[in-house]
């Protein structure tokens, strides 16, 4: 294909310029706000490449060292900045390795937009070198896709993108750019997409939903809560807070609902879910009305449905229409953005202190801090644990730091452990469950948010899928700490071999490098603790190091994560041993 | 276990690539097959409709709407039981011309079955049918001991008895 020169010159309209495609996307990301892109290079997607260079002062673009880390990257920006994180990709491989990060953002709502490189579109359908029909294989796991193959189509569709992608329950979308489109010059005009005819991102709040609901939460003797994401990507913090203050209602949180309302307040009773606290999950069968807000009664927070909350009146408030009587009938739907529904319902809601209700909380808070959490945080056995590591860190940081989890066994125990005074502060794969998320969602948490402490908490499983972006690191400066909480085994799937399959570790037991030697290869400071004596000190020195810090700490190899409430059991059966 | 039956879904979307495959995935997703599909324009300008056949239980049905209508571009999607809708399926049968002459009792058939000739060749004629499942099974098995050359019976085209309030929710889009 003919490069043609980048020529600028006014168009006959006067005010479009007349640019590039290539160009353009740069143009159309800026006027967006973006300032941080993630991505790998290739052939399909190097006229864009050829323009990130020209705008190196104006866009910052991180190289990773795998597309499925740009996509974990923009995730990890995302979620701790509230922004729209993206990433990029050349075709063929470079645009499937990007699935599984697209996948997580799909399932976790997370707003990103994935921008491709493609054949040119005489090639298109042809198996060219490097051709995939990536519209076809991410459209079931994006909110939205499209294919452009002219110029002109840029600025329009990645208005829409943005739009789509950050607005009413947010989600990845992927735009994939033929070569040629990359390259034809057109006159360029942007402007902001601020509504769709097909799309309703805002339902309009029905106030005698909000009125019916009131009247069931002012009627309830044993109310409860449970507040999810939704609080969060609609930035509901302050409203779910005055809410719960006034009406005194417990409220539990699902692992992505974690950190909007601080560890420390009164009326958080903690975390629901298959290694959620005993209370909030015992007591979810005993509560006269069920409240939840931005929450979608995922399998891992409910257990066996037909057994959840029977007892119950439920309250649903939601942005998703589909997510109603998805999975748990809703007596009252309240549709809307949290902020708004939250708003309008809280002059409607009795002042209340349920302290009778409250102090049932506190006494399976007793069974299970007895049974469970003192030989988790503060145990007398020879062997570390990870709950003390967390604990730890919780002190380190003096409970202002992002942890950003992997999946497994350290996840399940960071999110119970770990204490947020802010929120945005857990970052975790929470719905597609992807090890090896971490690590390079770190990254993008550092990026997103500069000032903040982010602690990466990871498996040695998890940690060895992306380990490579510890190049990322060392290239980019980015002064992340991470801690791995070694046990040589692939914990989970370990735990539930000797719980539900005999004790046959298949394929679960790890012969692992020596992470310290890999972490100095990348000229990352590294140190291993073994001893509990060597933990504090150790990580406040993680803490307090002004650049990258790898830490790994050896936990004892057959620690199990409880509560525990088995697979297709009720939440009335929460396991404490 | 709630009963299955059929349900006719109404998807009016814009008209744009990929979007069938979006809808076809979300059936693909929960593992129910299409019974039948047909897209076609609408009563309105620039909007498609899907219409598609579905034998499941209602509170699926309800679940796949409600998937349907969060595509982006899809504006609203709805399910109907066949009580509540008007229905038909269009067939075409092919057959050796010289039959026609041959069988007498083909044109009674033709008669009987309110269907009409829509081409003559030498060789062959076609036979178009519209009307229910059943019909077009009941004039298919009495045409086959003839001979049918070729057989083909389109999806299931269907119209509500009420209203689909589409036309009010664009107008809404407009203010």
């Amino acid at each position: 294909m003919e490069v043609k020169t980048l020529k600028k010159e006014d168009s006959k309209t006067g005010k479009k310029i007349r640019i590039s495609g290539a160009e353009a996307v740069i143009h159309c990301l800026l006027a967006e706000g973006i300032d941080t892109v993630y991505g790998y290079p290739g052939g399909a997607i190097m006229p864009i490449y050829d323009e990130l260079y020209k705008f190196r002062g104006k866009l910052h673009h991180v190289l990773t060292r795998h597309e499925q880390g740009a996509a974990h990257a923009a995730q990890g920006y995302a979620r701790v900045s509230g922004k729209v994180g993206v990433a990029m990709a050349t075709s063929g491989p470079g645009a499937t390795n990007l699935i599984t990060g697209i996948a997580d953002a799909q399932i976790d709502s997370t707003p990103m937009v994935c921008i491709t490189g493609q054949v040119a579109r005489h090639l298109l359908g042809s198996d060219a070198f490097q051709e995939t029909d990536i519209v076809g294989i991410s459209t079931p796991v994006t909110k939205w896709n499209y294919q452009i193959t002219q110029a002109s189509e840029i600025p329009e569709i990645i208005a829409k993108a943005f739009f789509i992608a950050r607005s009413g329950r947010p989600g990845p979308v992927l735009i994939d750019i033929t070569k040629n489109a990359q390259f034809e010059e057109f006159d360029f005009d942007y402007q902001k997409c601020t509504a769709i005819r097909s799309y309703n991102p805002f339902p309009k709040v029905d106030q005698t939903k909000v009125s019916e609901a009131a009247e069931l939460i002012n009627g309830a003797k044993k109310p409860m809560i449970v507040w999810g994401q939704g609080i969060i990507l609609g930035k509901a913090e302050q409203e779910l807070k005055a809410f719960i203050e006034k009406s005194g209602i417990p409220a539990a949180w699902t692992i992505l609902g974690a950190s909007a309302i601080s560890s420390s307040h009164p009326l958080n009773v903690g975390m629901v879910g298959m290694h959620g606290n005993y209370a909030p999950n015992i007591l979810t069968n005993e509560c006269d009305v069920l409240i939840a807000l931005g929450m979608r009664f995922d399998d891992r927070v409910t257990g066996d449905l037909d057994t959840y909350a029977k007892q119950a009146k439920v309250i649903h408030f939601e942005i998703d229409p589909s997510e109603i009587n998805k999975n748990v009938h809703a007596d009252v739907a309240v549709l809307g953005n949290v902020k708004e529904t939250l708003a309008a319902i809280l002059p409607q809601i009795n002042q209340n202190s349920h302290q009778n209700w409250h102090d049932v909380f506190k006494e399976k808070y007793a069974i299970e801090f007895e049974k469970v959490i003192k030989d988790d945080i503060q145990p007398e056995k020879p062997g570390l644990t990870m709950g003390e590591v967390i604990e730890q860190i919780n002190i380190a940081s003096k409970h202002q730091a992002v942890v950003v989890t992997d999946v497994g066994q350290h996840q399940m125990i960071a999110c119970r452990y770990a204490k947020f005074e802010n929120s945005k502060s857990n970052i975790t794969s929470g719905g597609l469950g992807t090890m090896g998320f971490a690590l390079p969602a770190a990254i993008g948490a550092k990026m997103g948010a500069p000032e903040r402490q982010v602690v990466a908490v990871i498996g040695d499983g998890g940690y060895q899928m992306t380990i490579q972006e510890l190049g990322t690191i060392f290239q980019t400066n980015v002064p992340v700490k991470i801690v791995v909480l070694n046990n040589d085994f692939l914990g989970m799937v370990r735990q539930w071999q000797q719980l539900f399959f005999d004790k046959r570790y298949a394929s679960t037991e790890m012969t692992n490098p020596d992470f310290i030697t890999i972490a100095k290869g990348y000229h990352i400071e590294a140190k291993k603790v073994t001893k509990r004596e060597d933990l504090k000190e150790a990580v406040e020195a993680m803490i307090a190091s002004e650049d990258a810090f790898f830490l790994e700490v050896s936990v004892e190899k057959e620690d199990n994560v409880f509560p525990m409430i088995p697979t297709g059991a009720s939440v009335s059966d929460i396991r404490l041993s | 276990m709630e009963d299955k039956k059929n349900f006719t879904i109404s998807v009016y979307s814009e008209n744009n690539i990929g979007l069938l495959n979006r809808i076809s995935g979300i059936f693909l997703k929960r593992h129910i097959n299409i019974e039948s599909l047909n897209v076609s324009k609408s009563e309105i300008d620039e909007v498609s409709k899907f219409t598609i056949v579905v034998y499941t239980t209602e509170d699926w049905a309800r679940k796949i709407v409600g998937q349907i209508e969060k595509q982006i571009e899809v504006i609203k999607a709805y399910y109907h039981t066949d009580e509540e809708t008007i229905f038909q399926e269009t067939a075409l049968f092919k057959i050796a011309s010289n039959l026609l002459f041959d069988e007498r009792q083909i044109q009674n058939i033709i008669k009987d079955n309110h269907s009409t000739i829509v081409t003559v060749s030498p060789e062959f004629f076609v036979i178009s049918k519209s009307g229910r499942r059943e019909e077009i099974e009941t004039m298919y098995q009495e045409l086959k001991p003839y001979g049918i050359m070729q057989f083909v019976r389109s999806g299931r085209v269907a119209v509500t008895k009420t209203t689909m309030q589409i036309s009010s929710i664009l107008k809404e889009f407009q203010v």
